[in-house]
C-alpha cells in the first residue's frame, strides 16, 4: 500500500517500520494469548496429577491382601456354651501354621506378624455370628499385616538391604511359598467401608467416619435449611428495608468469608464451653457446619424468590390470598429446585469441612461407628486427616483410598445438584 | 523516514465535476448473523470527502452494513459477511489486509459515546500511540491538540486534560470520541447514529463539526433522524428490511425519490 | 432423654393439630355465621402452641442444665469458695469423669460425695425437665384448642408465629457474628490478662508449648505474635504469587480468546479446584509437592526443608486459581462491550485492547477478587496444618519451614478443652486478630467491588 497523501495527515501504512510495528503488536498479542494458555494448562495439570496421583496411590486400598485357611472347628476344643471364651488365638496360629510344614520355632514370631493381630478376633466372631461353622471344615481369610500387604502389591523393593526394609527375607520365603499353594488372594476391601478405624491399616476402614458425617450432615440440613429459608424470606419479602435490614444483610455476606477455623473456636467456646455439649460428637460438628452453610442457603434462597416474576405473586394476591398464603403456596414451590440445588451444594462444601471439626474433637480415635448424633465420632475429612498423619506405610494408600472416596460423595452430590437444576430448574 | 507529515489541505478534485472519486465501494454485500440473514446483496459506492447518510427503519441493517466497512463485525462469532468491499480499490477482506490498519484508516463513532475509563488526554492519546504514529511526547502533545481541536473540543477540555473522559457530557463524550478517532488520521470516519443519545444543542455542535469534516475526510454517517439527513449529507442511501432500497444526491433522495418506500419513509408513513 | 422428648412434641403437636382440624370442621357446620379461618389452621395454631413453647423450654433447659447443676454442686463443695477459677474447672471435670465412670486414679472422698450430689441432682433435673414439658404441652395444647371458634383469627394468629420464627431466624445470622465476636473476644481477653497485648502484638518470640500441669518440665513459654503473623504472610504472598497471574490469565484466555465451546469444557474443570476440600489439597502437599519442592531445591543447591513454605503456599496458590479466575471473568464480562468496540474500531489488536482497556476498566473488580483471595489464603487452614510448619520463624526463604496463625490456632486447640492456660487461650487471641484481618480484607473487597459494579 502507497502513501496516501489524502487527510491533513499522511501516514505511510506500508512503510517497513510500520510493517515491523505491527508484526511486533501481533507478536504481543500472540504472547498473551500464549501466557493464558500456559495458566489453564497449568491449572488443569495440577487437577489431572492431583487426581493421577491419588487414584494411582489409592487403588491399591481397595483391595486387601488376605490368607485364606481351613480349620475344622469340630476337632477344635471349643466349650460351646462360651464360644467366646475358647482359645481362638491357639485355633487360628494352629492352622496358620499348617499352611508351612516344619515352621521352625525360631521363625515362628515373623511368621505369625505376617497376618494382621486380630486374626483370631477376626474367626471368632465370623463363628459368633454363624455357630453352624462350628459342626465342620470351613474356609477362613484373615489380612495380612500390612507390610505383607505392601509386599503382596508390589510396594516392596526385594533388592534393597534387609534391614531397610519391614519385611525381612524369612517373611518373603514364607509369603512366596503360601503365595505358591494359593493361600493369598486380593480380594474387594469391603473392610475400607464396612470397619470402623484401627491402629492396624490393614483392619481400618470408614464406616465410623462416613456414619460421623452423615450424622452431621443431618443435623446441619435440619437446621440450616428451615432457618436459611426462613430468613431469606423474611429479608426478601417481609423485612422493612432500613438500617438494621442493611447491617444482616452486610453481615451474612461477610459470614461467607469468615474462615471456617474461626467458626471451629466459635464451636469450641460457644457449644462446648458455654452450652457444655460433649467433644466430638456429629450434633456439634452439625451445629458448626450449620453455621457455616446458612449463608449460603440464605443467599441462594434470595436469589431464586427474587427470580420468580412478580405476576405469580400478584396473581395469588388478587384471588384473596394473604400475603404468607401467596409465599407458601406459589412463590417457594416455584423456587424449590433451586433452592435444593444451593443447599445440596452447600452441604458438599459441609462435607468437606475439616478445620472446625478438628477444633471440636471429631478428630478423636473411635473404632466403631457413631449411633446417633450424641455419640463421639469422626467425620470423613477429618478421618483422612488422621490417616494422613499416622505413620504406616499402609495409611498413605488408605489415605488416598478415603479421599476418593469422599471425593465420590462430592461428585455424587454435585451430579445430584446438576440434574435437579437441569431437571425442574425453571427460567423465568 | 517520516511517518507523520502535515501537508497542505488542498482539495485535490476540481469542485466542478459532479463525479467524485470512490473512497469505498460494496459489491453483492451480504451479511448472515448465525441463521438469520441481515444484508441481501447491497451495492453502494461512497464517494470520497462526502458525508454519506444511511437512512431506514430500525433493525433494516443500517448499522450492519456500516460495520462491515472497517470489518468491525468480525468480532461478533456469528456474523458471516459475503460479497466485496473495497477501500482505494482494495479489497478489505483480502487475507493480506491487516485489520489493525484498516480500522485505523476506517475509523468510527459509536451511537452511544463511549470514550474508555481514562483521562481525556489519555482516550485521544491512545490511537496514536498503539500504532506507534508518533515520536515523542511533544508530538503526540501535539496530536491530541489538534484532534481535539478539529473535533470543537479543545477550548471546553484544555484546562482538564487528566480528567476523567468519563465525566464529561453527552456531547462532549461524543466529541471526544470523534477526536480519539481523527487522532490517528483515518481517511474515512463511519458513524453510527452519533447523535441519537444527545440532546439538541449537542447535536447541533455535532452536527457542525461534521459539517466541518468534511473537508478532509471521507464520512458515512447512520441516522434516524431525516432533517439531520437533509442537513449534514450530500448523497443518501436508504435500507429497508436488509435492502439497499435507493441511493442519491440527498436533494434528490428528499424531494424526488424513485422508491415508494423512500417517499412513505421521508413523510413519515413508517419508521 | 431429651431425644425422647423431642420425639414426644413432635408426636403431640400432631395429635394436637388433627383434633383441632376436626373440632374447627365441627364449628364450621354447627354454627350458621361466617367462619374467619379454614381448619387447617385452627389446627396449626393449636399445634403451635402446643409444641413451640415446650420447645423453647426443652432447648433452654438443656442448654441451661449443666451450668447450673455445676454451680450448686460447687457450692457445697468444701472450700470451693477459696478455689480460682482454673482449679474450679479442675474438679469440676474431675467430678463429672467419676461420674461418668472413668476415674483413673482414686477418688477423694470430697469428690465422691460431690459425685452423689451431682448424680441426685441430674436425676432430678431430669423428672423436673419431663414433668415441666408435659405440663407446658398440656396446657399449651387445651388453650389451643378452647380458643377454637367460628370468629377466632387462627390464620393471623399462624401467621404471626410464622413471622416471629422468621425474624428469628434472620438473626441468627446476627448472633453468630456475636457468637463469634463475643468468644473470642473473651477468651482473648482472659489471654490479655495473663500476656501483655504489647507481648502478643510486638514480640518477636513465639513459643507457647509453656508447662499445663507445675510437674511438667517445659520452656517458659513467649507469645510475640509477629513470627507466626510473618510466616502467615510469606505462605499467603506465596500463594497470591501463584494464584494471581495463573487466575487473570485463564480468564482472560476464556473470556477473549477462547470459543464457546472450550470455555463451556474449562470453566466447569477449573470449578472444580474450587471444590476439592482442603484437607486433600494439604494430603496432596504432604505427599506429592513437597518432595518435588525438595528435589527442586537439590537441582539448584538448597536444601529445603520437609514442609516448606513454597509446598504450602503453591498448593493454596492453586486452590485460590478458580476463585480469582471466576471473579476477573466477572470483572471482564461487566465490562461494556462498548468499550471493547471503541478500542477494536480505532485498530487495536486484542491484546492491546485486553492490556491497555479492558484490564484498566476491570481492575477495581480484580482487585477486589485478589483481596477476597487473600483473605481466604489467610484463613485457609488444612493445607498449613498439614504442610507448614510448626515453629514460628521469621524468614523469607520459601524453602524454609514456617508457620501460620491458623497452624498455631489448631495445634493449641488439638486435644485441649480446658480454658485455663495461656496457650489455649493463645489461639482465641489469634482466632480474633486472624477474624479482624480477615473481616478487614472482606470488607474493603466487597466494596472495592461494589462501588466498581456502580460505575457501569
Ligand atoms: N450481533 C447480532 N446478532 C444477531 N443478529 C443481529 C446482531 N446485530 C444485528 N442483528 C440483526 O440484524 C438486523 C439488522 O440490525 P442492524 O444492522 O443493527 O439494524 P439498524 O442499525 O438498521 O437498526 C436486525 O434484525 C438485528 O436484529
Ligand atoms: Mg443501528
Amino acid at each position: 500500500m502507497t502513501a496516501v497523501t489524502f487527510p491533513a495527515v499522511v501516514i505511510n501504512w506500508g512503510s517497513d517500520e510500520m510493517a515491523a510495528r505491527r508484526k511486533r503488536r501481533y507478536a504481543a498479542d500472540r504472547r498473551l494469548q500464549i501466557y493464558g494458555m500456559i495458566a489453564i494448562a497449568f491449572a488443569l495439570g495440577f487437577l489431572a496429577i492431583l487426581i493421577g496421583t491419588l487414584t494411582f496411590t489409592g487403588y491399591r486400598a481397595f483391595t486387601q491382601s488376605v490368607v485364606t485357611f481351613e480349620l475344622d472347628l469340630s476337632k477344635a476344643e471349643i466349650d460351646r456354651s462360651d464360644v467366646m471364651g475358647a482359645d481362638w488365638r491357639g485355633i487360628v496360629r494352629g492352622a496358620l501354621r499348617e499352611k508351612v510344614p516344619e515352621l521352625p520355632r525360631s521363625s515362628e514370631r515373623a511368621y505369625f506378624a505376617m497376618f494382621t493381630s486380630s486374626a483370631q478376633f477376626l474367626v471368632r466372631d465370623q463363628v459368633i455370628r454363624n455357630p453352624a461353622l462350628l459342626d465342620g471344615v470351613a474356609r477362613f481369610s484373615v489380612p495380612l499385616s500390612d507390610p505383607l500387604d505392601q509386599l503382596a502389591k508390589g510396594q516392596v523393593d526385594r533388592d534393597t538391604p534387609e534391614s531397610q526394609r519391614r519385611v525381612t527375607d524369612r517373611q518373603i520365603e514364607f509369603y512366596e511359598q503360601l503365595s505358591a499353594a494359593g493361600a493369598i488372594s486380593k480380594p474387594f476391601n469391603w473392610g475400607l467401608f464396612f470397619n470402623s478405624d484401627s491402629r492396624f491399616p490393614e483392619l481400618a476402614g470408614l464406616a465410623g467416619a462416613i456414619s460421623g458425617s452423615f450424622w452431621a450432615l443431618l443435623v446441619c440440613f435440619l437446621i440450616s435449611f428451615p432457618i436459611g429459608i426462613a430468613a431469606a424470606i423474611y429479608l426478601e419479602e417481609f423485612a422493612p428495608k432500613n438500617r438494621f435490614t442493611d447491617l444482616i444483610e452486610i453481615n451474612i455476606n461477610n459470614l461467607a468469608a469468615v474462615p471456617s477455623v474461626v467458626f471451629g473456636l466459635l464451636g469450641l467456646a460457644v457449644f462446648l464451653g458455654w452450652f457444655g455439649l460433649p467433644r466430638s460428637v456429629p450434633l456439634v460438628g452439625g451445629m458448626v457446619l450449620a453455621l457455616m452453610t446458612l449463608p449460603t442457603i440464605i443467599i441462594v434462597t434470595r436469589a431464586s424468590l427474587t427470580s420468580v416474576p412478580s405476576s405469580i405473586r400478584e396473581a395469588a394476591l388478587g384471588i384473596g390470598a394473604s400475603k404468607t398464603e401467596a409465599i407458601f403456596h406459589h412463590i417457594l414451590p416455584l423456587s424449590m429446585p433451586t433452592i435444593m440445588t444451593g443447599t445440596i451444594i452447600g452441604l458438599a462444601q459441609a462435607l468437606g469441612e475439616t478445620a472446625p471439626l478438628l477444633l471440636i474433637g471429631m478428630n478423636a480415635f473411635i473404632t466403631s461407628p457413631p449411633a446417633g448424633v450424641l455419640e463421639a465420632s469422626t467425620a470423613l475429612p477429618t478421618q483422612i486427616y488422621i490417616w494422613a498423619d499416622s505413620p504406616e506405610r499402609g495409611f498413605v494408600a488408605r489415605t488416598s483410598a478415603a479421599i476418593l472416596v469422599l471425593l465420590g460423595f462430592l461428585i455424587l452430590m454435585n451430579a445430584i445438584a446438576i440434574f435437579l437444576r437441569q431437571r425442574f430448574e425453571r427460567r423465568w | 523516514m517520516n511517518v507523520l507529515t502535515e501537508v497542505a489541505v488542498e482539495k485535490k478534485l476540481n469542485p466542478m465535476t459532479k463525479e467524485s472519486n470512490i473512497k469505498m465501494r460494496g459489491k453483492d454485500v451480504t451479511v448472515h448473523y448465525g441463521e438469520k440473514q441481515a444484508l441481501f446483496a447491497v451495492n453502494l459506492d461512497i464517494p470520497e470527502r462526502q458525508v454519506t447518510a444511511l437512512i431506514g427503519p430500525s433493525g433494516c441493517g443500517k448499522s450492519t452494513f456500516l460495520r462491515c466497512l472497517n470489518r468491525m463485525n468480525d468480532t461478533i462469532d456469528s456474523a458471516r459477511v459475503g460479497g466485496n468491499i473495497t477501500l482505494d480499490g482494495e479489497d478489505i477482506y483480502d487475507p493480506k489486509i491487516d485489520v489493525v490498519e484498516l480500522r485505523a484508516r476506517v475509523g468510527m463513532v459509536f451511537q452511544k459515546p463511549n470514550p474508555f475509563p481514562k483521562s481525556i488526554y489519555e482516550n485521544v492519546a491512545y490511537g496514536p500511540r498503539i500504532h506507534g504514529l508518533t515520536r515523542n511526547k511533544a508530538e503526540l502533545d501535539e496530536v491530541v491538540e489538534s484532534s481535539l481541536k478539529k473535533a470543537a473540543l479543545w477550548s471546553e477540555v484544555k484546562d482538564r486534560l487528566q480528567e476523567s473522559g468519563t465525566g464529561l457530557s453527552g456531547g462532549q463524550q461524543q466529541r471526544l470520541c470523534i477526536a480519539r478517532a481523527i487522532a490517528v488520521s483515518p481517511e474515512v470516519i463511519l458513524m453510527d447514529e452519533p447523535c441519537s443519545a444527545l440532546d439538541p444543542i449537542a447535536t447541533a455542535k455535532v452536527e457542525e463539526l461534521i459539517d466541518e469534516l468534511r473537508a478532509n475526510y471521507t464520512i458515512i454517517i447512520v441516522t434516524h433522524s431525516m432533517q439531520q439527513a437533509a442537513r449534514v449529507s450530500q448523497r443518501t442511501a436508504m435500507f429497508h428490511l436488509g435492502y439497499l432500497v435507493e441511493e442519491g444526491a440527498t436533494d434528490k433522495m428528499f424531494t424526488n425519490p424513485d422508491d415508494k418506500r423512500t417517499q412513505d419513509y421521508i413523510t413519515g408513513r413508517f419508521g | 432423654m431429651a431425644a425422647y422428648l423431642f420425639g414426644f412434641l413432635a408426636l403431640a403437636a400432631i395429635v394436637v393439630s388433627l383434633l383441632g382440624i376436626s373440632r374447627a370442621r365441627r364449628v364450621r357446620t354447627s354454627q350458621a355465621e361466617k367462619v374467619h379461618s379454614r381448619p387447617i389452621y385452627h389446627g396449626l395454631n393449636a399445634a403451635i402452641w402446643t409444641g413451640v413453647p415446650a420447645f423453647v423450654f426443652l432447648i433452654l433447659w438443656l442448654t441451661g442444665q449443666n451450668a447450673i447443676v455445676d454451680m450448686i454442686v460447687m457450692g457445697s463443695y468444701p472450700g470451693a469458695d477459696a478455689l480460682s477459677g482454673a482449679q474450679r474447672s479442675l474438679v469440676l471435670s474431675e467430678i463429672r469423669q467419676v461420674a461418668n465412670g472413668n476415674n483413673f486414679r482414686e477418688p477423694s472422698p470430697q469428690i465422691l460425695a460431690a459425685v452423689a450430689h451431682l448424680q441426685s441432682l441430674e436425676m432430678l433435673a431430669r423428672w423436673a425437665m419431663v414433668a415441666l414439658v408435659a405440663a407446658l404441652v398440656t396446657v399449651g395444647a387445651f388453650f389451643g384448642l378452647k380458643v377454637i371458634e367460628s370468629r377466632y383469627r387462627a390464620r393471623h394468629s399462624v401467621e404471626r408465629s410464622i413471622t416471629i420464627f422468621m425474624l428469628f431466624s434472620s438473626l441468627v445470622a446476627i448472633l453468630t457474628t456475636l457468637g463469634i465476636v463475643g468468644s473470642l473476644v473473651y477468651e482473648a481477653a482472659q489471654f490479655f490478662a495473663r500476656v501483655p497485648l504489647t507481648e502478643f502484638l510486638f514480640g518477636l518470640r513465639w513459643e507457647p508449648q509453656i508447662a499445663l500441669r507445675a510437674d511438667q518440665v517445659a520452656g517458659q513459654g513467649a507469645f510475640g505474635a509477629i513470627p507466626v503473623f510473618f510466616g502467615t504472610f510469606v505462605i499467603s504472598a506465596l500463594a497470591m504469587l501463584v494464584a494471581v497471574p495463573t487466575g487473570i490469565l485463564s480468564a482472560i484466555y476464556l473470556t477473549e480468546y477462547s470459543g464457546a465451546r472450550f470455555r463451556a469444557v474449562v470453566k466447569p474443570l477449573l470449578e472444580i479446584l474450587a471444590g476439592i476440600p482442603t484437607v486433600v489439597y494439604g494430603f496432596f502437599a504432604v505427599l506429592t509437592v513437597a518432595p518435588a519442592v525438595r528435589s527442586l531445591g537439590l537441582t539448584i543447591g538448597v536444601e529445603a526443608a520437609p514442609n516448606s513454605a513454597l509446598a504450602a503456599g503453591a498448593v493454596m496458590g492453586v486452590m485460590l486459581i478458580p476463585f480469582i479466575s471466576s471473579l476477573s471473568d466477572d470483572a471482564f464480562a461487566a465490562v461494556p462491550r462498548a468499550m471493547r468496540d471503541g478500542s477494536y474500531a480505532l485498530g487495536s489488536t486484542k491484546g492491546e485492547t485486553i492490556r491497555k482497556v479492558l484490564l484498566p476498566a476491570a481492575l477495581p473488580g480484580i482487585v477486589g477478587g485478589v483481596l477476597l483471595a487473600l483473605s481466604r489464603a489467610i484463613g485457609e487452614t488444612m493445607i498449613v496444618v498439614m504442610a507448614a510448619g510448626l515453629i514460628a520463624k521469621m524468614t523469607l526463604n520459601p524453602f524454609d519451614a514456617v508457620t501460620t496463625v491458623t497452624v498455631q490456632i489448631v495445634t493449641l486447640l488439638i486435644g485441649d478443652s480446658e480454658f485455663d492456660n495461656p496457650k489455649t487461650l493463645a489461639a482465641f487471641a489469634l482466632g480474633l486478630m486472624l477474624f479482624i484481618i480477615t473481616l478487614g480484607l472482606n470488607l474493603i473487597a466487597l466494596r472495592t467491588v461494589r462501588k466498581y459494579r456502580e460505575k457501569y
